[in-house]
């Protein structure tokens, strides 16, 4: 990889609740390089969110950082005013949910130009870049829809303006907040392969969240699996499926349903999920872990390199190999 | 089949010169399960809308348990009592819950205006539905903005649950959770289905998922529907064109996303 464009090292991140600090992000890193995509899967709540948010520095008010997160060489975690807005320029969120991050006054139209005629671009042509930008993301009749309002356009077509925008921003660098999971599946592969054609074409690096593991195997280069706050693993997109190196990676393999059977029973993760801020001294996932031992509740392992990726477990030497979904969907 | 518990004939719903439901018929059992999965505007939030009576139809009838509610309802006991048979859950978990109300309040709402338990009787029942759903105490007691996406999900799936209704329309209800949660809800979903035989019109985007959870499945594309049957066979042995191009874009080991519009950006518009 060329020097990353964005580099995640050792994020913490602690949120103000009720009177006390909590923790939502303990221990995040990662890199992205320019025209690569980081797929980033994993328990929800366990932080996928609050990292690309930190990433775009759109945290909650009264939110605590450390550690840093450099874009294109600068610490972005200090940016402020002008600074900051150039920043933001060069990267783009589509959120998670689009219905809350639209101002539901404001019509299709106004929303997908303000960026362009910033810019400084003509009214007459930031509508047609709309429009095309409408269509590349398979809603053919953009004209229509530049007039409609938010409530006016199902999830989907929403979640398709969203990424519409973001796109027309020209961003270096995307972060898609679980952008295809309110659309029909061919739709989703339309606006995958738009994505991976800006990635090669301009260079676009892509931090992609999504519950999708077969998905994230097939349009990302690497893919990182959350836990409880930190990343557990980190891999090769083509082998985390079919050669997990952590326990909770190879859960998730396992707990998917398939299109092609039908399972008597899906093989889902017994006990609780656990929440950063609550997740005990040791490995946060030992309590669930079909392979826990007494020495994964005393210490948390440091993430560490392992077969051309790296890995937060203890055991994971031991475990190699053994980890393929159907044994653990058969036990 | 035995006698509906959910009846729809020829819906339909038109915005301005939008058609976006064209005459679709649907009968569910008591108890089953019906998937209607498709194309993302093709009208399936809007049947689900107009099943629920959020959405008047344009034209078609709908009858729930036999009863008739293709017209508003009249006076409150009828209102609520449609409320009751019918829940649903939504796509999106963000809007569909006061942001001033912790899940236990939610729930408690439900409790005291579709059953007569007392407060004891539905502090134990939270709690259960609480478990049922993997919601701990901590997270019954948190400000919905405090909680993941898929944490606001199973509190909108326990508040359905809790009305215990004949009838729950699941809108794209488990896109938002992990693998593992959503095993969870499913393997949940399929025992409560098993124990009080409550039916499931179940709308995703997820294919395996719809597989897991669907008996029957409808195909829908610009407001109509183009396929419908066992799900199996609607999976394996696709017969309609969009079914298949449906079935072939799902991910999986060897799969490539494809762009099939010509691309038109720069072009002329
Ligand atoms: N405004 C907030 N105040 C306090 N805690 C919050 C806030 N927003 C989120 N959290 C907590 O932070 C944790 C991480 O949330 P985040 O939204 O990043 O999860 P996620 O991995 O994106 O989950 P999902 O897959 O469900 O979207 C969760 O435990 C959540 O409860
Ligand atoms: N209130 C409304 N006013 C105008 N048009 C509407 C309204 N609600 C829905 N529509 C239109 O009706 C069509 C069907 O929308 P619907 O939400 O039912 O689709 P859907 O199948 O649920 O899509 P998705 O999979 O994206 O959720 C869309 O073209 C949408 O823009
Ligand atoms: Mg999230
Ligand atoms: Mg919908």
């Amino acid at each position: 990889m060329s020097a990353p464009l964005l580099e995640v090292a050792d994020l913490a991140v602690t949120l103000p609740v009720e009177g006390e600090r909590r923790t939502v992000l303990h221990d995040v890193s990662l890199a992205i390089g320019p025209g690569e995509a980081l797929g980033l899967v994993g328990e929800s709540g366990s932080g996928k969110s609050m990292t690309a948010r930190a990433v775009a520095r759109l945290l909650p008010g009264g939110a605590a950082v450390t550690g840093s997160i450099r874009f294109d060489g600068t610490d972005v975690t200090a940016l402020r005013g002008g600074e900051l807005r150039a920043y933001r320029r060069s990267v783009a969120m589509v959120f998670q949910d689009p219905r809350a991050h639209v101002n539901p006054v404001r019509r299709i139209g106004d929303f997908l130009t303000e960026g362009l005629r910033l810019r400084g671009v003509a009214r007459a042509e930031a509508a047609r870049r709309a429009v095309a930008a409408l269509a590349d993301v398979g809603i053919p009749d953009g004209e229509r829809r530049l007039r409609q309002y938010p409530h006016e356009l199902s999830g989907g077509l929403l979640q398709r303006v969203m990424i519409a925008a973001a796109l027309l921003a020209e961003p270096r660098l995307v972060l898609a907040d679980e952008p295809t999971t309110a659309l029909d599946v061919t739709t989703q592969s339309e606006v995958m392969a738009i994505i991976d054609e800006l990635r090669r074409e301009r260079g676009l690096a892509l931090l992609f969240i999504t519950h999708d593991l077969d998905l994230a195997a097939a349009v990302c280069d690497r893919i990182a699996v959350m836990y409880a706050g930190a990343i557990v693993e980190e891999r090769a997109a083509a082998v985390l499926h079919d050669d997990p190196l952590h326990p909770y990676s190879a859960a998730l393999a396992a707990a998917r349903p398939a299109v092609d059977r039908t399972l008597p029973r899906l093989a889902a993760v017994r006990g609780r999920l656990v929440s950063a801020f609550e997740a005990p001294a040791g490995c946060a996932f030992a309590p669930r872990c079909a392979h826990a031992q007494d020495r994964c509740a005393a210490e948390l392992p440091p993430l560490r390199p392992l077969d051309g990726g790296a890995v937060r477990c203890a055991r994971a030497e031991e475990l190699r190999g053994r980890l393929a979904p159907q044994e653990v969907a058969g036990g | 089949m035995a006698e509906p518990v959910l009846e729809a004939r020829g819906l339909r719903k038109v915005y301005g010169d939008h058609v976006a439901v064209d005459g679709v018929d649907l009968a569910l059992a008591p108890g089953g399960s019906l998937g209607i999965v498709g194309e993302s505007g093709s009208g399936k939030t809007t049947v689900a809308r107009m099943i629920v009576g959020l959405t008047r139809p344009t034209a078609g009838t709908i009858a729930v348990c036999g009863r008739d509610r293709s017209q508003p309802a009249r006076g409150t006991a009828e209102r609520r009592r449609r409320a009751r048979e019918v829940q649903i859950v939504f796509q999106n978990p963000y809007a569909s819950l006061d942001p001033r109300r912790s899940p236990a309040d939610a729930l408690d709402e439900v409790l005291r205006l579709h059953t007569d338990a007392g407060a004891d009787e539905r502090r134990a029942r939270i709690a259960e539905l609480g478990e049922l759903v993997g919601l701990d105490e901590r997270m019954l007691r948190a400000r919905p903005r405090a909680l993941s996406g898929g944490q606001r999900q199973r509190v909108a799936i326990a508040r359905a649950l809790a009305a215990q209704p004949r009838v729950i329309v699941l809108d794209e209800a488990v896109a938002a959770l992990d693998v593992s949660i959503q095993a969870q809800i499913l393997n949940l979903l399929a025992d409560v289905r098993a124990r009080i035989g409550v039916a499931y019109v179940f709308i995703s985007h997820d294919l395996a998922v719809v597989r897991q959870i669907a008996d029957e499945t409808l195909v829908m594309q610009r407001g109509r529907v183009v396929e419908r049957g066992p799900t199996e066979q609607v999976l394996d042995d696709p017969r309609d064109p969009y079914t298949r191009l449906l079935r072939a874009s799902v991910p999986g080991p060897g799969w490539r996303p494809v762009r099939r519009g010509a691309p038109t950006t720069g072009g002329a518009t």
